[in-house]
């Protein structure tokens, strides 16, 4: 990518002393609470805050610059940035000549890209624009944050470099409190990717492209393995679809919740020959299944999760396993040695022991060095105190690069049949598909039900009032859910939180999906609401 | 690099060194000077509410009684920690505080963690000269996951310095004056109508047994529960934090200030998002489909047969038809060892995980 490796630059902790918060399409208050609590630290210590997001979530309120995005218009907002900052001449000119590469191609290219053009898409004055590339550029420690509401498009990873070029511009990374930093959303989503849970790398990003890795991993593992390319997540969809594939291990995971378009995700799972879930509770996609192992939830075993700075922390058996289950490790294990794959592991810390041995990435990193903090990723070997933050001095991939990205418009935009853009995220309340967080009692007492948040003129025009139970469709399904009017959605754009079965917003979204990561594009899809009575 | 300048000072015959800056309770704690505090948290701004952290500093040839959590350290200064009129006054703030708080630590779920007993102990205040019966009691209030017991409340205003500095929820407040006053809502009105997210925070602050979780209440206290640290398994702040368990069960949830990223804090789901650990809906056995239905199996079955299954597929259609979905929710070791198996027991690439949903 644009500096070499996908993860936060930065550390939680430097974010309270933050100078500038640029932070877009992230609510950390309710995605992130504790991240949220840091930013509001840096708030009440002077940070200044650009907020843009298509709802007026908490710090937008608390904004000095609140830039209220149309979802799928990002490009047009960080490309006219990018333009003000060569016009007004606050490009960084020393890091642009010592650090990056294809300046001279992104000054070309953003030249036509004006506030005042980008303000018909995006629906932001222009002169806001100005505002927040010049705050953005001349304040001493800038720092981006972002979330789902940049990367769930069909131009996510377009997106990203384009925030990624104004970090170069200014300079703005590879010093403390200053960077490029995506939230993950998921405790462990950095350590699946990390672990190589990756149709196409090993763990600690190590590419079966080369291949001294294959053998490496042939020579540790005593297997020889396969050197075709693997599926992707959408890709096995697709090829259930077409009855090219026959059967799926799925562990801890609820693809009918959390796949867009959810009837096709639910045929898909039909056409297998076997379907093997394992997970802690009857999952809507368990239901599916032909056998099902029931697994041990985080308080029941040993092992790490890798927090979204780069930190490997420790999770700890504190209870007995409930009822029958046992831990997905041990699970793994006796299902490998049942097919003649042997994998003979006392506890998990020999699993990690073997991940060090490995992977340089985490090479100096175990147990005994963890046992009363984590550490952070690039941690090379046992001396090696970890890192802090990226890129100082140097980019993974050695020079930074921009990218010359063009405005890509959504897979599908609102139109006279479905005239509303529907968006969707989580709330501070729930969690995912709310298997967890909707089985506690104190939690579900406070908020339980779905809603969907419309503005106050499309209400009126609609005939509709707060609190009243709506249909809202897209064209491959339908929900019912109550309305919540406000102004904190702009005209023309409604919003659904993902965590509820009964009203699953996945059986709206549509199942197109970034060209490169193949994230999907929960965040806009046409769609409509219906009065019931 | 800004150089921060330092600043010398005596606290009770030791010099001691620190930034300018900081306060005389910290300078204290930095060279294992323990100076009480009730309404102190070091993620909070000094409030000098409870007295307790009262010290003595020298002024010429008299001397000055002072609290030491707001008073920030200077040069020269020479001060005394354990002197007879420290004590002395000490202790009699204590009778004070306690004068408006029940003796009921026979029933009280804080007993043993709570820090008005532990000085209380330490300082030998049985009586108290000013004992009046403290009004109000056990709140009556909707929310479940927050109890607050008017009678032992201390006025330290943690609870609302905490709601408001660090949340900035801004739900909670002083109200009325003199001898009544109390913390609370407005207009006394259920947590759950006000600005409140039940992140708990004004629980984990509350020195005393005002406010616990209503879900752990009379179900165990300090010294019964084993503290098991781990990491929070919702989203990717990674918050440290610590099971409270008794027999097999998890009790509540709590955190330490000082803990890596999150400082002792946590929001609501970290702190009261954990019962669905124990929920009767937790899949406790094996499960086959039969006709239609899940039959109830041993593992020996389960794995059986799905080693059985996997292994026809492949020598049927070859490996590259079975995928493996591995999980942002499960452990590094967990997904290591999901790929490890895909690649080398199966023999695909064909792994991934919700990274990209």
């Amino acid at each position: 990518m644009s500096f070499g490796s996908g993860s936060m630059t930065n550390s939680i902790s430097e974010i309270k002393d933050c100078k500038l918060i640029f932070l877009i399409g992230g609510n950390p208050t309710e995605a992130h609470p504790i991240v949220g609590l840091e930013m509001k630290k840096a708030l009440r210590k002077g940070c200044t805050f650009i907020v843009a997001d298509p709802r007026k979530i908490w710090f937008a309120q608390h904004s000095k610059l609140y830039l209220p995005v149309r979802p799928g218009t990002d490009n047009w907002l960080l490309n006219s940035i990018a333009h003000v900052i060569i016009a007004e001449g606050l490009e960084n000119k020393e890091f642009i000549k010592t650090r990056t590469e294809g300046f001279e191609e992104l000054k070309a290219f953003v030249k036509d890209i004006t506030p005042e053009k980008a303000s018909e898409f995006t629906g932001i004055p222009a002169e806001d624009i100005r505002q927040a590339a010049r705050l953005y550029a001349k304040s001493e420690k800038s720092a981006i944050f972002y979330t789902l509401g940049i990367t769930e498009h069909t131009c996510g990873t377009d997106n990203v470099r384009t925030i990624a070029n104004l970090a170069l511009l200014t300079g703005h990374i590879g010093k403390s409190s200053t960077g490029v930093n995506p939230i993950r959303g998921q405790n462990n989503v950095q350590g699946a990717t990390d672990m190589g849970c990756l149709p196409d790398r090993m763990h600690g990003y190590q590419y079966l492209s080369d291949a001294a890795v294959v053998e490496k991993f042939e020579k540790a593992w005593d297997v020889k393995l396969s050197r075709t390319q693997g599926a992707t997540s959408p890709t096995m969809f697709e090829r259930m679809d077409k009855g090219q594939f026959k059967a799926l291990y799925v562990i801890g995971e609820d693809p009918v919740m959390s796949e867009p378009n959810q009837d096709y995700t639910i045929k898909g799972l039909k056409t297998l020959e076997f379907l093997v879930v394992q997970d802690i509770f009857m999952s809507e996609t368990a239901k599916y299944a032909d056998v099902i192992l029931p697994a041990t939830s985080f308080s029941e075993k040993d092992g790490t999760f890798t927090n979204t700075e780069r930190r490997v922390q420790r999770v700890r058996k504190a209870i007995n396993p409930i009822g029958n289950t046992k831990p997905d490790w041990q699970i793994i294990c006796e299902l490998s040695n049942r097919m003649g794959y042997k994998m003979d592991y006392p506890s998990p810390k020999e699993v990690w022991d073997e991940i060090a041995s490995l992977a340089p990435l985490f090479a100096g990193i175990n147990y005994a060095r963890i046992e009363s903090n984590g550490i952070q990723w690039p941690c090379p070997d046992t001396k090696h105190p970890g890192t802090k933050f990226l890129h100082e001095g140097k980019f993974t991939r050695g020079l930074g690069k921009f990218f010359v990205l063009p405005y890509r418009a959504p897979a599908e935009s609102p139109d006279k049949q479905y005239p509303l853009l529907l968006t969707t995220g989580r709330t501070l309340y729930h969690y995912g598909a709310g298997t967890m967080t909707r089985r506690s009692a104190g939690i579900i007492h406070k908020t339980n039900d779905c809603f969907v948040e419309v503005n106050q003129q499309d209400a009126q025009e609609l005939g509709i009032f707060d609190g009243e139970m709506v249909r809202v469709a897209s064209r491959r399904g339908e929900i019912t859910t109550r309305a919540e009017v406000s102004d904190k959605v702009k005209k023309g754009i409604i919003w659904i939180p993902m965590h509820f079965v009964e009203a699953a917003v996945n059986k709206l979204t549509k199942d197109a999906y970034d060209n490169i990561t193949q994230t999907a594009e929960y965040k806009v899809c046409g769609a409509k609401i219906e009065k019931i009575i | 690099m800004v150089m921060i300048p330092k600043v010398k000072l005596n606290i009770d015959g030791k010099t001691v060194e620190v930034n300018k800056g900081k306060t005389v309770l910290q300078a204290a704690n930095s060279v294992g000077i323990r100076i009480p505090t009730l309404c102190h948290d070091p993620r909070l701004e000094p409030f000098a509410a409870c007295r307790v952290c009262m010290i003595e500093i020298e002024r010429g040839k008299s001397s000055a009684l002072i609290t030491s959590c707001n008073t920030e350290a200077t040069d020269g200064m020479v001060i005394r920690t354990d002197s007879e009129k420290v004590l002395k006054t000490r202790k009699m703030v204590l009778e004070l505080i306690l004068s408006d708080h029940p003796r009921d630590c026979m029933t009280c779920d804080k007993c043993g963690a709570c820090k008005l007993q532990d000085l209380a102990y330490e300082y030998g205040v049985r009586e108290s000269r000013f004992f009046e019966s403290p009004g109000g009691g056990i709140e009556e209030d909707r929310n479940p996951v927050i109890q607050k017991d008017k009678s032992k409340c201390i006025l330290c205003g943690r609870c609302i310095r905490i709601c408001a500095e660090v949340q900035q929820d801004y739900a909670i407040d002083f109200k009325n004056r003199g001898f009544e006053t109390e913390t609370g809502t407005p207009f006394g009105k259920s947590l759950l109508d006000t600005t409140c997210v039940l992140c708990g925070q004004c629980v984990s602050t509350c020195p005393v047994g005002s406010l616990v979780e209503k879900q752990a209440v009379g179900k165990g206290r300090d010294w019964e529960f084993k503290q098991v640290k781990t990491t929070c398994a919702y989203c990717g702040v990674g918050c440290t934090m610590y099971l409270n368990v008794k027999g097999n069960q998890v009790v509540k949830v709590t955190s330490k200030t000082g803990s890596i990223p999150n400082d002792g804090n946590l929001c609501v789901k970290g702190r009261f998002g954990y019962d669905f650990i124990h929920h009767p809906d937790r899949l406790k056995n094996p499960l086959i489909k039969k006709n239609g239905k899940f039959e109830d199996a041993t593992w020996d079955e389960a794995l059986n047969l799905v080693a059985l299954k996997l292994g026809e597929i492949k020598a049927k259609y070859g490996a590259d038809n079975i995928g493996v979905f591995s999980s942002s929710r499960c452990t590094n070791e967990e997904n290591y060892l999901a790929m490890k198996f895909a690649r080398a027991a199966i023999g695909t690439n064909n792994v991934d995980q919700c990274a990209r949903t």
